[in-house]
């Protein structure tokens, strides 16, 4: 049978120095899929979205315990190269950070130097990237511009077309539209929805709407610990746990 | 009643406070000034196109300083040469990859004191390690190798600081594209923060050029009209110079408008370098926006 479970985390705790961060999260995220995780401030979820493509290895001092399988191998193992993870496993960040380049050399500096050098196909790659980022009716005539000049919803699209024109399989999203106006809000939730045909979502969100809105599957957090993992309607319409239910109703202490 | 006289006490202590910063202000402005102004004005008359093109003459007290001004200018540039790679890349090792502990606070405390120590130490480190042990002799070589000896704490130190203010953004961004992270610092980081890296570095090089102690016992020599041909020749340098015909020669007080020039000469090559060190940091100042 056919494995329809991209990642699957395997009792994972994680640990900053000796504070415990995560524990026993075991989750399968499913392709082409969006999955949200929810939960308040420093409860682990966006720890955890980092333990997907181990950003987190950035951080001295970290420790984790368990498996994080990607396409049925352990990201964790010692001969695993983080940087080939990461060309599969794409992220974006809370605030838009492009580079201080131009928008053109944002999209294709990550291809490049992955080692596509012919300029024609970098050029092709970056319409492609734009488009389905619906960023490029807006910079199509820009392109040689820095990339600063746009607004931050045009910077995050620009962040997710660059996060694209990897070909990852997977796209995470760290709270992707927390530091965006309502209209540029919409643009990027609409777009999500085109991409889940193609990628599967992960998405970290404080936006309880949001995640009822663009999710199929929502993971609610608390402390570290998964408390309740299920289908976005169930966990909006009727959730099993009483605290699951209270923070969705904003009766969270 | 009391309420008023405590307040008047106040604003009688604050007038005061106020007036002592401005005045401390006002003083080093005036100090600075005066003492450009004093140079200037003793110097200007020695200047001329054969002061600065010309060998001197006649025991040194006719003729020119070119072969000073170029033996400085080599000096510098050899000690550029030899600090700025090396500072960058122990600043690159420090920042960005050695684990944050022990090791890394002491090695930075080493690079600390060896900005506080006395430049005739290091002087006499060139004169032991360059020109005795390892018989390069007194000559450019061994004097840029201590030049650069000296100006590395700077570099180490304005490099780091440039380094840390790049955003962490950046390298995360770099990063979650599969860019391995050499690339991240040669394509992102180094780039972002080159103008710190480089105005910081170009004061230490103001420094280096100004310097006597170190290159008295290393490169320095008290006359040779002879132009450097190799690394290991001895060269004329401006500030030894200076103190040559200020202490040393056998006529100190006929060679007066000399030295003033020889000082003039080296201020404004000093002030030249600022400059472009200053026109560097703001234009770029002004392209970035983070």
């Amino acid at each position: 049978m056919e494995d329809n479970r991209v990642i699957k985390t395997k009792d994972v705790n994680f640990y900053y120095g000796k504070f415990r961060a995560l524990t026993d999260i075991s989750m399968d995220f499913e392709k082409n899929r969006v999955t949200a995780l929810i939960g308040p401030s420093g409860c682990g979820k966006s720890t955890l979205l980092r333990l997907l493509n181990r950003m987190n290895d950035l951080i001295d001092g970290t420790r984790v315990e368990g498996e994080v399988l990607f396409e049925g191998k352990n990201i964790y193992d010692p001969e695993v190269d983080p940087v080939e993870i990461r060309r599969r496993i794409g992220m974006v960040f809370q605030k838009p950070n492009p580079f201080p380049k131009s928008i053109f050399s944002n999209i294709t500096y990550g291809p490049r130097l992955a080692g596509l050098s012919d300029r024609v196909e970098l050029e092709a790659l970056a319409e492609q990237s734009l488009k389905q980022a619906v960023l490029w009716d807006e910079v199509k005539d820009i392109l040689g511009q820095s990339a600063m000049m746009l607004s931050g919803g045009q910077q995050q699209r620009l962040c997710i077309a660059r996060a694209l024109a990897m070909k990852p399989d997977v796209l995470l999203m760290d709270e992707p539209t927390s530091a965006l106006d309502p209209i540029s809000t919409a643009k990027i939730e609409e777009l999500i929805q085109d991409l889940k045909r193609q990628y599967t979502i992960i998405i970290v969100t404080h936006n309880m709407q949001q995640a009822a809105r663009i999710s199929d599957k929502t993971g609610f957090f608390y402390i570290g610990k998964l408390i309740e993992y299920s289908a976005t309607e169930k966990i909006f319409t009727r959730p099993d746990v009483k605290q699951t239910e209270d923070y969705i109703t904003g009766r969270f202490g | 009643m009391a309420l008023q006289s405590s307040m008047r006490w106040r604003y009688l202590k604050e007038g005061f406070f106020f007036g002592l910063v401005r005045l401390s202000a006002f003083v080093i402005t005036a100090a600075l000034g005066g003492l450009l102004f004093y140079i200037f004005f003793n110097g200007l008359g020695a200047i001329s196109w054969g002061f600065l093109t010309l060998p001197p003459t006649d025991s040194m007290t006719k003729g020119g300083i070119m072969p000073a001004i170029l033996g400085t200018v080599y000096l510098t540039l050899g000690a550029i040469a030899i600090a700025l790679p090396l500072g960058i890349t122990s600043a690159i090792y420090l920042t960005e990859y050695a684990r944050q502990g022990p090791l890394v606070r002491v090695i930075r405390i080493g690079v600390n004191c060896l900005a506080g120590v006395p430049s005739i130490v290091f002087g006499l480190f060139g004169l032991g390690l360059f020109v005795v042990f390892l018989q390069f002799g007194s000559c450019i070589l061994s004097g840029a190798l201590t030049l650069g000896i000296l100006i590395l704490p700077t570099i180490i130190g304005a490099s780091e600081e440039a380094l840390k203010g790049v955003p962490q953004t950046f390298r995360e961004a770099s990063l979650a594209l599969g860019v391995s992270k050499w690339q991240t610092i040669y394509r992102i980081v180094l780039p972002s923060a080159m103008p710190g890296i480089l105005t910081g570095s170009i004061l230490g090089i103001g420094r280096a050029a100004g310097e006597t102690a170190p290159i008295m016992f290393t490169a320095a020599a008290f006359f040779t009209a002879k132009l450097p041909s190799s690394i290991f020749d001895e060269v004329m340098a401006l500030p030894f110079h200076i103190y040559v015909l200020a202490t040393a020669g056998t006529h100190i007080e006929a060679t007066r408008p000399i030295q003033f020039g020889t000082v003039l000469v080296l201020v404004g090559l000093v002030l030249v370098v600022d400059l472009v060190a200053i026109i560097i940091r703001s234009t770029i100042r002004k392209r970035k926006r983070w």
